[in-house]
């Protein structure tokens, strides 16, 4: 036992000081790690607190309906419990507590806020909210003449209608999903979710319309990009470098250049229209509409994502050999055989790693289209800033904002395994 | 790639189909941003050719929009503006964004795949989407409609840019270097300053001005997030365009393609010294 003891103990390697090594090798690594982690924390913080908080926080908006449980928290809670299959009005109950209620709400002038949100899923909510506010400013509880029920529906009798009652129900809870059900056109009814009427179906037919579009443009750059990036990669290196020049040049020029030398170009008193006049292909009363509607949005950023499509190509293009096409060659092969059976193959990487990341940017895409797109070339991005700032129905705005946002993870997702984010380069 | 002398007619006229094919996709490329210089001298307010300009006559020329560009109040702020929130963002992205590339290099850094996923976040959620984020929140602590807010918003969107740009520089890194000077004597501090920092300058530049340029070219964010007192070039482009399109824009491009010019001319001549630093440029 003592023998084997110390030679288990010779067996085990000291630093000076005498602790053992696999210890002293553990700590120094940890202290290792620590010093590598602390200087990533400032940015890991900066970002958390200036970016990610503030985007999970718009995005909760998206679900957020606290605001109504806040202004009625008594009649939410009470219409939560109530049956509205039966196609019944609700108790005096309910009616007591929203007459109550909706008095200490008028005068705080909350009522309208609830009419608003109502809104957005019955018209003539808003309406009816306000009127029945104005009115229970002035009530008196004390000279109450026989119920609740009848005191409001004498308001308006507006009231007597269920569905006002369904609808309130449905956002009487803390969360809602009501905003998504917009955001794909749906909406909820007494028997369930039902799409709403062909001709109101707006963000459908926007969302199939930005995927078209990205879609689209993300071919038009494949098919312009692989001739560019193939006449690239098989130059000198000189040449070819001065030619790469022409790429990141446009590359470079800020996206507000681009999109307004594009008006000048494409408007109806603009280059092009003038050029084709000029040399007599149309008249000048049929001048070609070429902006402010789909046709502008693609051909200008068909333009500006191009050099996204190319860089990628380019670099992979690089890595081939010339002499797997020499050999296919001297094997007979034609040479559109070697191309499509050598070089092409080898570059679908490329084509993979270019088309996702133009398809990222371009279904996220807001400038360009705002300046070019008129009503039929907006996208998305469109919609969104367009419920922030105009129609200020910020729920719908992150409803759509985190539908989008998710598909742009699941992309970039696909570009990390084709790609990987480390081996992401610039110019 | 040149056409050897035994080619075939059919080769030889895929050869010249290919090269004016090319030809064409080049000039679709570059003609946008070179037409901005000749109409920028429009001496009538249109955005298009005059008969005057195509006929040379010198009447046909002016330089009035690059005069309105430098008198106007407006334009002058911006291009202020434009400049203060760029610079100061950029010195907050490169800093935070160096040191974090400097950590994320470390062989022994842990969770690196998810912790990179998240600081190069900015760069891939869509603009809308932190405009609007940053929009509610900034509105919310009080930052929205401040030139403050506007940098932490734009210094946020930049580092992406600098993380990516220095950790590449730090990818080709011989660490021995470090180990050598340890060796010697140096101090950790005295390595860093006397190895580490000469090695990644290239790459910490080049990254800062990807930065810069993030920051000088973004609208969308600052349309947001700032008022009309930190109105930058692009806001006053954007809403010059929106409003009453004047060759002004078109002067004002041309400036901004030259800058451009500039700054690209820079970070080629800083990629060229990276590559003959770390000695991969022989080939």
């Amino acid at each position: 036992m003592a023998t084997s003891d110390t030679k288990a103990n010779s067996d085990v390697l000291t630093t000076p000081d005498g602790t053992p090594l696999k210890v002293a090798l553990k700590r120094t690594l940890w202290h290792r790690k620590r010093n590598a982690l602390l200087l990533v924390a400032p940015l890991f913080l900066f970002v958390l607190v200036t970016f990610l908080f503030p985007i999970f926080d718009m995005l909760s908006r998206s679900v957020d309906n606290t605001a109504l449980v806040e202004i009625l928290p008594n009649t939410t809670a009470l219409l939560a419990k109530w049956d509205d299959s039966k196609g019944e009005l609700p108790g005096e109950e309910i009616f007591k507590s929203m007459v109550l209620e909706g008095q200490v709400a008028a005068k705080e002038y909350n009522i309208t806020k609830v009419g608003k949100l109502l809104n957005y899923k019955k018209s003539g909510m808003s309406s009816l909210f306000r009127k029945t506010g104005r009115k229970l400013k002035r009530f008196d509880p004390e000279k109450l003449e026989t119920n609740y029920t009848d005191m409001l529906l004498g308001i308006d009798k507006e009231w007597r209608d269920i569905e006002v009652w369904q609808v309130f129900k449905r956002q009487s809870g803390i969360y809602t999903a009501s905003y998504y059900y917009s955001a794909f056109d749906a909406k909820m009814t007494a028997n369930g979710l039902a799409m709403k009427d062909e001709n109101k179906q707006i963000y459908m037919t926007l969302f199939v319309r930005t995927l078209y579009m990205s879609s689209l443009i993300t071919f038009l750059t494949v098919l312009l990009g692989y001739p560019i990036a193939f006449l690239l990669a098989s130059l000198k290196t000189r040449t070819s470098n001065l030619l790469m020049i022409l790429v990141l040049l446009p590359f470079w020029t800020s996206l507000l250049v681009r999109t307004s030398s594009w008006i000048a170009l494409l408007q109806k008193e603009g280059v092009i229209n003038d050029f084709l006049v000029g040399i007599g292909l149309i008249g000048d009363d049929s001048r070609l509409s070429l902006i402010h509607n789909q046709t502008g949005t693609i051909i200008s950023m068909t333009h500006i994502l191009l050099p996204f499509m190319i860089l990628p190509l380019f670099s992979v293009m690089k890595t081939i050999s010339p002499s797997y096409m020499r050999a296919a060659r001297s094997m007979g092969a034609t040479p559109f055989t070697a191309f499509r059976r050598i070089y092409f193959p080898n570059t679908v990487a490329g084509i993979g790693a270019g088309g996702i990341l133009v398809f990222i940017l371009s279904i996220g895409f807001y400038i360009t289209p705002a300046l070019v797109g008129g009503t039929e070339g907006t996208m998305i991005s469109n919609f969104i800033a367009y419920h922030i700032s105009n129609s200020l129905n910020w729920g719908l705005a992150a409803a759509l904002g985190t539908i989008l946002l998710l598909l742009v993870l699941a992309l970039y997702i696909l570009y990390d395994k084709i790609v990987g984010i480390d081996n992401m380069k610039f110019g | 790639m040149a056409l050897p002398l035994h080619a075939e007619m059919s080769e030889r006229i895929w050869y010249y189909t290919f090269r004016t094919l090319c030809g064409m996709i080049f000039f679709f490329l570059i003609f946008p941003i070179l037409v901005m210089f000749p109409l920028s001298f429009n001496a009538e307010p249109y955005f298009t050719f005059t008969p005057e300009m195509l006929s040379f006559d010198p009447a046909g020329y002016s330089t009035k929009w690059y005069e309105a560009f430098f008198t106007s109040g407006t334009w002058q702020a911006a291009f202020r503006n434009s400049f203060v929130i760029a610079i100061i963002s950029t010195l907050i992205s490169t800093f935070l964004g160096t040191l974090a590339a400097l950590g994320l290099s470390r062989p022994e850094f842990p969770y690196k795949t998810a912790i990179m996923g998240i600081l190069i976040s900015p760069m891939v959620v869509p603009l809308i989407i932190s405009a609007a984020g940053m929009f509610f929140f900034y509105s919310r602590i009080g930052l929205q409609g401040t030139y403050i807010g506007v940098i932490l918003a734009h210094a946020a969107l930049a580092t992406p840019f600098v993380v990516i740009t220095v950790t590449a520089t730090l990818v080709g890194f011989d660490n021995s270097l470090l180990r050598a000077a340890s060796s010697l004597g140096s101090t950790p501090t005295r390595t860093f300053f006397h190895i580490t920092v000469p090695l990644i300058t290239p790459g910490v530049i080049s990254g800062a001005l990807f930065a810069f340029i993030t920051s000088f070219d973004e609208v969308v964010v600052v349309l947001f997030v700032g008022s009309v007192n930190q109105r930058t070039i692009p806001w006053a482009m954007f809403s010059g365009i929106r409003e009453q399109i004047s060759p002004t824009i078109l002067a004002v491009a041309s400036i901004l393609v030259t800058f451009s010019i500039t700054l690209l001319t820079v970070i080629e001549l800083l990629r060229r010294r990276n590559e003959r630093l770390r000695g991969v440029s022989a080939a």
